[in-house]
């Protein structure tokens, strides 16, 4: 890849994350969320960008231990604004956003607890009348407002897409890991609290929630007239005839013939 | 045509046994056809035609009944009934309301996921059988698809142009805020996939200002709710179940729903009476960025040129995975001889593959290798023994020496390549 991030000018780039609690998936205790911990990866990852870390929520002990965790990666301090719980976190975040003035603000592609939709990315990117783009797994370069990145594909793709700044953008698993948390930086950053009027979410109030259920597993049903088809069906091993045979015939046609499944499915590039 | 074979038992008791004195008549009524495999010459001798006896028997190969009666029929094939499309036509004509699905189309095709959502919209257009809803499906751009009647669409939006070939959300999300303003559907169907349905999904909801189910794996009737569905939706990455009313946008997961498979539907083409507007993007797409395949781990990668004990010429293997950029597989064999690494093993103990192409070359297709490519779309075989279970599963099998094979397949895709190169040149 020829991205070097040193030699690129970042200078002055001003970068917020939005950082979550996250919870883990066994032990359900509060920690970092991973994506967040790989947005703030990627943000330190850029030289000479001044990076900022925004959390809006509640503030238990439980919580503050999980913010700890990204200040643990080496960063100063994370800009709390206290909320109540089950409230709406999205008109907070606009306007400390609206405050802080960020080039690029990176977000994970969906939080750990609560409802998890990850629409908030969205949401800001609308509210701030900004772009927002997915899956971002690297930045290459950052020019004259215009930041040209790489979009995670599924299949281990890529997509080189370029961006107006101001933007959003979110990251997810594709993005490289986050490095670890040092204990003592975590103990000695700042937690900056700050008071904000919360809107509380009607909505979500009317929700029922449970613990998920396992999803039922489909059954493969055979619909069929007569007992032989589902019996055949039911006890065939490979079904065979349905593919095309070319035997006697020289490997130039054979390897026409694969050339065209190839090209018509397009995986030759 | 009738299918019907009526029996005579009792006749056919009387041409089995050879002593009856009816036999002879009973013989001749019964196989009564027009080929005689029987008769007495002009000389007095009995003379036979080998050829007519007997007849082909379902699985094709050719039985001779020894009694002499034939009980199925001399033509192959006529006894048979062709499969029969027996689905039900379902033509909406005047629709009380419409339920939009956007689908991904991997591929160019209907994924099974979109076909899922399709059923799932289908639950919601046909709730009331008087007042039936329309499923809509709006497409972008070129796509392979033929079968959306039998995938349960009923109108169908076909959105074309050279706007919509790469990756624009702005534009696409401008070209569904139109169709919102024209046709105002009910409600909006999107996969919830990473890429793709997701992302639009999101995009469109804060676009049109409503408030999403996101992941939602089931919906049931609910008299309460004002749209008179409930949904289940995950939330908390996975971890719990959210139980509230449906709302007007929805991010589906796969499997949400059976797909349709007992009716065909018009899929009817629409248009819209308005030009889509032109939209001044912020985002740019320049292209996918060349991966380096063998970097790709084998459960992802989405080609795969896999190698068996059939394999002899083992530079030329990896010097044709390299030309046609493919990633690297092997059969358990190939590993265990040593000449693959064993993380490119794909099978029961090796990696379980989903890839769209899979090309195995000399693999005799052993049921530990077949499981670990079920998930794989198309299989082409290159073998020298057509009666293989490889052959049997691939969709394309060229029977033939893997070493020429892969040779003439080089040689094409660098001819390929280099008309290619030309009308760039010359472009
Ligand atoms: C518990 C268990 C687990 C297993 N797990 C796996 C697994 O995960 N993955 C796996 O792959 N196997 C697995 N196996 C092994 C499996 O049963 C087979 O032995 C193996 O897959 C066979 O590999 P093959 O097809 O390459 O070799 P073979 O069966 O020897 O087939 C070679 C094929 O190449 C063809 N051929 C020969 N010469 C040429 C030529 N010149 N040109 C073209 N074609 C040619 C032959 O016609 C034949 O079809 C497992 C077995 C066991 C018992």
């Amino acid at each position: 890849m020829p991205h070097n991030a040193k030699s690129s000018s970042h200078a002055g780039l001003n970068v917020a994350v939005l950082v979550s609690v996250g919870r883990h998936p066994l032990t359900a205790r509060a920690r970092r969320a991973d994506q967040d911990a790989r947005a703030v990866e990627m943000a330190l990852s850029m030289s000479d960008a001044a990076v900022h870390l925004i959390h809006a929520g509640g503030n238990g002990s439980d919580n503050e231990e999980a913010l700890r965790g990204y200040l643990g990666m080496g960063i100063g301090e994370v800009n709390l604004i206290k909320q109540s719980s089950g409230a709406d976190v999205v008109p907070a975040l606009i306007n400390a956003l609206r405050d802080t003035a960020p080039q690029l603000v990176l977000t994970g592609t969906r939080a750990e607890t609560g409802e998890g939709s990850g629409l908030v990315p969205y949401l800001l990117a609308e509210a701030l009348g900004w772009p927002v783009i997915n899956g971002l797994a690297q930045v290459e370069s950052i020019e004259q407002g215009v930041a040209t990145v790489l979009q995670a594909l599924p299949r281990g793709k890529r997509r080189r897409l370029r961006v107006r700044l101001p933007a959003v953008a979110t990251v997810d698993s594709s993005a490289p890991a986050a490095r670890q948390s040092a204990f003592g930086p975590a103990r000695r950053g700042e937690l900056a609290a700050r008071a904000c009027a919360s809107v509380p979410d009607e909505l979500q109030a009317q929700w029922q929630v449970q613990p998920a259920r396992k999803r039922p597993k489909r059954l493969k049903i055979i619909k069929s007239a007569s007992a032989r088809d589902r019996f055949k069906a039911a006890a065939a091993k490979a079904d065979s005839g349905s593919g095309q045979l070319l035997s006697d015939v020289s490997p130039e046609q054979g390897a026409e013939a694969i050339f065209a499944l190839l090209k018509e499915e397009g995986v030759l590039r | 045509m009738n299918d019907i074979v009526r029996r005579d038992p009792r006749k056919e008791w009387i041409a089995r046994n050879r002593l009856h004195p009816e036999h002879l008549e009973v013989l001749a009524e019964m196989g009564g056809g027009d080929l005689h495999s029987e008769w007495i010459g002009p000389s007095g001798l009995t003379r036979r035609n080998p050829h007519a006896v007997g007849f082909i028997g379902p699985n094709g190969i050719k039985r001779i009944d020894r009694s002499g009666a034939q009980q199925a029929a001399t033509q192959p094939g006529s006894r048979q009934a062709q499969p029969k499309d027996t689905r039900r036509r379902v033509e909406i004509e005047t629709p009380a309301f419409l339920v939009a699905v956007v689908p991904v189309l991997p591929g160019g095709r209907l994924s099974s996921h979109d076909r899922d959502l399709l059923g799932l919209a289908r639950q919601l257009a046909d709730a009331d059988p008087e007042r039936p809803g329309a499923v809509l499906a709006i497409v972008f751009g070129a796509h392979k698809e033929t079968v959306f009647d039998e995938a349960g669409v009923d109108r169908l939006l076909e959105l074309q142009g050279d706007a919509f070939s790469g990756y624009l959300p702005e534009t696409r999300i401008a070209a569904l805020q139109s169709v919102e303003r024209e046709l105002a559907p009910r409600h909006w169907l999107l996969p919830d996939s990473p890429l793709g349905g997701g992302e639009l999904g999101r995009r469109l909801a804060v676009r049109l200002g409503e408030r999403p189910a996101t992941q939602v794996w089931q919906i049931e009737a609910d008299a309460a709710s004002e749209t008179g569905w409930r949904c289940t939706a995950r939330g908390a990455a996975g971890t719990s179940d959210i139980i509230r009313h449906l709302p007007r946008v929805v991010l589906a997961l796969a499997e949400c729903a059976e797909p349709v498979s007992e009716t065909r539907h018009a899929a009817q083409p629409v248009e819209l009476a308005q030009a889509l507007p032109d939209v001044l993007g912020r985002i740019e797409d320049m292209g996918e960025v060349a991966v380096d395949p063998a970097s790709v781990s084998l459960s992802e990668a989405e080609f795969i040129l896999s190698a068996g004990n059939g394999v002899k010429d083992w530079d030329g293997f990896h010097h044709a995975a390299q030309v046609l950029g493919a990633t690297e597989g092997a059969s358990r064999v190939a590993v265990d001889d040593g000449f693959m690494p064993r993380d490119r093993q794909v099978g029961a103990t090796g990696t379980w593959v989903s890839a769209r192409v899979y090309v195995a070359v000399g693999i005799s297709g052993a049921i530990q290798h077949l499981q670990g490519i079920q998930s794989c779309d198309k299989v082409v075989a290159i073998n020298l023994d057509e009666g293989c279970d490889m052959a049997k599963r691939a969709d394309l099998s060229v029977i033939g020496d893997a070493g020429e094979i892969l040779a003439a397949l080089v040689t094409r895709i660098e001819r390929y390549r280099e008309q290619q190169q030309e009308n760039r040149d010359a472009a």
